[in-house]
């Protein structure tokens, strides 16, 4: 009874009135949750863009680009938390590695709407381009707003497992790049009318393998944060299977 | 002397405890404002073992949040959260940007909110989200599970493009021959009747798609409206059988009908359709020569029991449960062959469910299938 007693934040800071602004716990815990409203409005602007790619709506991509304004601001936002807690609180081990894998995961998922917003600055120039692998891009985006959710449930349950197996999705953003990438070839080496409409196409499916990359590049943050472990090393070890290798190759140049 | 000591040491003790109290209760205070999280004294004080044996009993998923932190999960909420959601940023659980917005902002604490909001749990899963203030400035977040509705209303969408699809398949041949034939030269009288019986048989197709997809409709709007006539199912089926004993091509319709009258309540047209249909079914999916066996039986006393018997290649049980749905096909090559539009079994399903009954399917893999349907006896006047 009387350890539970005391609350939370009194534990690591000392005797409250020390402390007006909260405990360090707190604000770590704040910090997260402004991490996860970030990753939440990405998640919106890669289903957004996508929308609006395959619909062809224009309002709907213009929106995608406006609320992008919003991830940046919350990244700044969490820049200023992260500094303000490094310089006030001094947080040792777990607590660092949770602030500093705040730091990076916020400019990642930052990254991964700026992706999004750049398939949404595209609607407008693949208009009237009948072709056909705009069908296989809503399945890669699929796939890689998965990982993007995965990834992010991974980070608010603070879960190593669920974090590493985000990575070995990633295979799979790859190959549907790689067969985008040759079927967009085709249909520009069959028609030179349609080189302009393709190539954009082609950025969206590379923003799309990026976003994938990205994915996977917060997965090793979380597996570290929550482990303190390089999720590499663990894979080093073990008898890596081809899915696993590809995953830590894109990982390590994204 | 020692009497004045022994005051002062008391009142000093009291004053000594007084502080202490203060200090506890300033101290709780606090932290019930801050609501810190998963402690059992704090929670007990402000009611909170109640309230979360409340929450327990609920199937939904169920947040209090107090000051963007939250304070109860239910196990629902948990499940689909994660257990960690207990006590931390409201964010972590729910981060959808429209859910977020309002959750984050604790001024609006007035008005409850709704919010459609899609991807908790799994990519695409739609909910609806509620808020509700609580006394004391808490809020309660209850989360509405969609996917049912939205299925609802993803078959409808469905419907619609499988029906065009199904009247343009037969619309395409037709066309194909048409543009053939308007070139008289290129074909000589044998062909073109062979072509123009091609294109009778498509045009039929499409006749009875439509024929079909209209008595759908209307039984699919009549579908509340308990049907009031009184029917004997007995003549009806000697009817049927007669009615199709044209098409079934010297095949034997074996008739088992029971001793006691079967009056259902019942619209005659409609059940003529379904018991037309099944037999129909039996006599295309029954061996060749085999008879097809229609039984009326007892299934209790208040129940009538209809059975469509016939003896042919079976259906395999993991298409048994689809056979309902609309353009649900075991075989589409060999349903186009003898002409099926894929609703038969829609139809039935339809009037059984507007007659107060069941349907019952039951089929072994080169043995045959049994369709059942049980009727509600008309009430005795």
């Amino acid at each position: 009874m009387k350890t539970n007693f005391w609350p939370q934040w009194l534990k690591r800071n000392g005797p409250a009135g020390a402390d007006p602004a909260g405990g360090l716990e707190e604000e770590v815990d704040t910090l997260r949750g402004t991490i996860c409203e970030m990753g939440g409005l990405a998640e919106v602007a890669i289903r957004d863009a996508m929308e609006a790619l395959v619909r062809r709506d224009h309002e709907a991509a213009a929106a995608v680009v406006r609320r992008d304004r919003k991830i940046d601001a919350l990244e700044t936002e969490i820049e200023r938390r992260v500094v303000e807690i490094i310089g006030r609180r001094a947080p040792t081990e777990t607590d660092l590695r949770d602030v500093v894998a705040a730091l990076k995961i916020a400019g990642v998922v930052e990254r991964i709407g700026d992706y999004a917003k750049n398939i949404a600055k595209r609607v407008a120039s693949v208009e009237d381009s009948r072709i056909r692998p705009l069908s296989l891009l809503p399945e890669m985006a699929r796939i890689a707003a998965e990982m993007v959710h995965d990834v992010l449930d991974a980070f608010a349950a603070r879960d190593p497992k669920k974090a590493a197996a985000v990575c070995e999705r990633d295979a799979a953003v790859d190959d549907f790049y790689n067969s985008i990438f040759r079927s967009l070839l085709t249909h520009m080496m069959e028609n030179p009318h349609n080189i302009t409409p393709a190539t954009h196409l082609l950025f969206v499916a590379r923003n799309l393998e990026r976003i994938g990359d990205h994915a996977t590049n917060v997965a090793e943050m979380v597996y570290f944060a929550a482990t303190g472990e390089y999720l590499g090393d663990r894979h080093k070890g073990a008898d890596t299977t081809s899915i696993g290798a590809d995953a830590i190759g894109a990982g390590a140049h994204g | 002397m020692a009497d004045g000591n022994a005051a002062m040491l008391l009142i000093a003790g009291l004053a000594a405890a007084a502080v202490v109290a203060l200090a506890a209760a300033l101290l709780l205070a606090r932290r019930l404002r801050r609501s810190a999280p998963g402690a059992a004294p704090s929670m007990a004080a402000a009611g909170g073992d109640a309230e979360r044996d409340l929450l327990a009993a609920f199937e939904d998923p169920l947040l209090v949040v107090r000051e963007r932190r939250v304070l109860i999960a239910n196990q629902a909420a948990r499940d689909l959260l994660g257990a960690h959601i207990e006590g931390s940023d409201v964010r972590l659980a729910i981060r959808h940007p429209a859910a977020a917005e309002h959750l984050a902002r604790d001024e609006d604490g007035g008005a409850p909110v709704r919010i459609e909001l899609v991807g908790l749990g799994a990519v695409g899963r739609p909910w609806e989200l509620l808020i509700a203030p609580l006394p004391g400035g808490s809020r309660l977040v209850r989360l509405v599970d969609q996917s049912q509705a939205r299925a609802a209303e993803q078959m409808r969408v469905d419907f619609v493009a499988n029906a065009s699809h199904e009247l343009r398949t037969p619309l395409a041949t037709l066309i194909g021959f048409i543009e053939t034939l308007q070139d008289e030269a290129a074909v000589d009288p044998a062909t073109r009747q062979r072509f123009v019986a091609i294109m009778a048989g498509e045009a039929v197709r499409m006749r009875d798609l439509l024929d079909d997809l209209m008595s759908l409709s209307r039984i699919e709007a009549d579908r509340f409206a308990a049907p009031r006539d009184t029917v004997d199912l007995r003549p009806l089926i000697e009817e049927v059988r007669d009615a199709l004993k044209p098409s079934a091509e010297g095949r034997p319709i074996r008739i088992e009908r029971g001793k006691s009258e079967a009056l259902v309540a019942g619209d005659r047209g409609q059940l003529a359709q379904m018991l037309t249909n099944l037999v129909v079914n039996a006599l295309k999916y029954g061996r060749p020569g085999s008879q097809v066996r229609v039984r009326l039986a007892d299934a209790g006393p208040d129940l009538v029991s209809l059975s469509v018997i016939d003896r042919g290649e079976g259906i395999a049980a993991d298409h048994i449960p689809r056979l309902t749905e609309r353009f649900y096909r075991v075989d589409p090559g060999r349903s186009r062959q003898v002409g099926g539009t894929g609703l038969g079994l829609a139809i039935v399903k339809h009037i059984v469910l507007r007659h107060r009954g069941r349907l019952e399917i039951r089929s072994k893999v080169g043995e045959g299938t049994r369709v059942e349907i049980i009727l509600p006896r008309a009430a005795q006047a």
